[in-house]
């Protein structure tokens, strides 16, 4: 140990033992050796994340509200005192106000898709610089969380569970650049792949290079078998830019998503998935539509939003607008009684095509 | 190795660790994320000589590896952490009077290095986000946060470390 080479050869040794755990990890897969050992990990860090996260939030609270109170100097130092509690206790009902707020959506989201969720919180992130987007949330194996499970909040899709602990479980972001869901288009039911990359709009590759994409055409998940590791009909995001290279047998399409990564808190791991898919029946409501009075009955030929321009004579594609029933797709012809069982908010919008 | 330098440098690696994923990670700064655990690394190394430093940079790293927000390979950091903790070792301090200037040079190599490093470990087994999501954004934000964040940690972790095992290992190296 007092040894230079003594020192050299531990260097080595460890570095050629960490090499082999990468090789072993990575051909193990999901059964290699080390996801015993990262059970133990889990069931040793997850509670003191879980206890850390939790007592650190109204010591983040207070600090925001001394950092806003404290700007009036020369004042007497007992009211600035009493200022900053007044704060931070009406910071604590903006936070818990939020929460709340969080939560509501989430069970919106989540009855319009009939999913069934077990909200959770996230208590710790992984670093960037580890090229990786996860996080940890504070439900477990003990709250009915399995590996696969599709994880969302209010605004849409936020990753899927990919480890999972006694109390807590680990979610792969939608942003990691290893993070492929299928989706498609709500409009035009083009399938394609989107995947994550990092902090940059996600990508999207069109099955079909000659589809008909646009900006603002609105994604939805397009669902897995069983409903692992992806649950149908999760908004994804919004066409930000589409890219032609020619020669390429895919288009590039930039998406952004309608989650914010950064800040995510209260995220729910759908536990069940819908009997039904419910196609885009989870979309957020378009701005124009919301603005349009709902007496217009929608014509085909105008309708008042722009994602019905995709394939020609189709009525409008998204969620809210009246009157759904006005629908005559190419494939529906295989199931004509679908647009009667669906409920009229959803638009009637898709062909029953099954699952992937 | 001493008894009682194992469990302190254990239980820096333990509250590193969690105070990186849960209160630094979640502070949402841009770029990269405060490297706590690099720091402590660094520190104890400094202390304690190459070979204590590359022993507790393969722990440390495998705790990383291993903690619930992790899922890349396990041994990525392990590999890291041990060759930055053995060459943050070379630069043993040999009196403990020195400047912090030192340390923060010091780190800041080591911030740009581990990031480097922990991308080409992974292209090397053909983890190809690098290329996806950039490396000089990263790489500049770990150095400045890491560099802003040393001489606050850095010097506490060697007096520390000083504290608990005196006797540095100095003959360590064969200059």
């Amino acid at each position: 140990m007092r040894d230079s080479r003594h020192g050299r050869l531990v260097l080595v040794l460890l570095l050629a033992i960490s090499f082999a755990l990468i090789t072993v990890d990575i051909r193990g897969g999901r059964n290699s050796p080390i996801a015993n050992v990262r059970d133990w990990a889990s069931a040793v860090f997850g509670p003191a994340e879980r206890g850390v996260s939790a007592a650190v939030d109204p010591v983040g609270r207070a600090v925001n509200a001394v950092k806003d109170a404290g700007s009036h100097e020369g004042e007497k130092k007992r009211l600035q005192d009493e200022n900053a509690k007044l704060r931070q206790q009406v910071d604590n009902i903006e936070f818990d106000r939020n929460r709340a707020a969080e939560l509501d959506r989430l069970l919106k989201v989540s009855s319009a898709g009939q999913y069934k969720i077990k909200p959770a919180r996230v208590i710790a992130v992984g670093p960037a610089q580890g090229f990786s987007w996860t996080v940890t949330i504070d439900a477990g194996a003990g709250d009915g969380i399995r590996p696969d499970m599709t994880v969302i909040n209010g605004d849409g899709l936020v990753g899927r569970v990919t480890h999972v602990g006694p109390m807590t479980a680990t979610v792969l972001l939608a942003s990691d650049p290893g993070f492929a869901v299928g989706s498609r288009l709500a409009g035009s039911m083009e399938i394609g792949i989107t995947s994550g990359r990092g902090d940059k709009p996600m990508n999207l590759k069109l099955l079909n290079g000659q589809a008909n994409v646009k900006k603002g055409d609105r994604l939805v998940t397009f669902g897995s078998q069983g409903g692992k590791p992806f649950v149908a009909g999760v908004p994804v995001g919004e066409v930000a830019e589409v890219r032609n290279t020619p020669g390429e047998l895919t288009r590039s399409v930039e998406v952004k998503s309608y989650v914010h990564f950064s800040r995510l808190d209260t995220v729910g791991v759908v536990i069940e998935p819908p009997r039904t898919d419910p196609r885009d029946a989870v979309l957020p409501p378009l701005a124009q539509e919301v603005a349009a009075p709902p007496s217009a009955p929608a014509a085909p030929p105008a309708p008042p939003a722009p994602p019905a321009s995709t394939e020609p004579p189709k009525g409008t594609t998204a969620a809210k607008p009246p009157a759904g029933g006005t629908r005559s797709n190419n494939a529906n012809a295989a199931d004509p009684g679908a647009d009667g069982r669906r409920k009229p908010s959803s638009g009637g919008t898709t062909p029953p095509t099954g699952r992937d | 190795m001493r008894i009682s330098r194992v469990l302190f440098a254990a239980l820096l690696i333990v509250v590193a660790l969690v105070v990186q994923v849960s209160v630094l990670a979640r502070l949402g700064l841009p770029g990269a994320v405060p490297d706590l655990l690099l720091l402590v690394v660094v520190g104890l190394a400094l202390t304690y000589g190459p070979t204590s430093g590359c022993m507790i940079g393969f722990a440390a790293g495998l705790c990383a590896d291993l903690a619930p927000p992790a899922d890349h390979a396990a041994g990525r950091y392990a590999f890291v952490l041990c060759l930055t903790g053995y060459v943050a070792g070379l630069f043993v301090s040999r009196s403990p009077r020195r400047s912090v200037l030192a340390p923060i040079a010091v780190v800041a190599f080591a911030a740009a290095a581990t990031t480097v490093l922990y991308a080409a470990v992974g292209a090397l087994v053909g983890d190809g986000a690098v290329r996806q999501v950039g490396l000089t954004k990263l790489l500049l934000t770990a150095v400045v946060y890491d560099a802003i964040l040393a001489p606050f940690v850095v010097p506490w972790v060697m007096a520390l470390a000083r504290k608990v095992d005196p006797k540095p290992m100095l003959s360590g190296l064969s200059r």
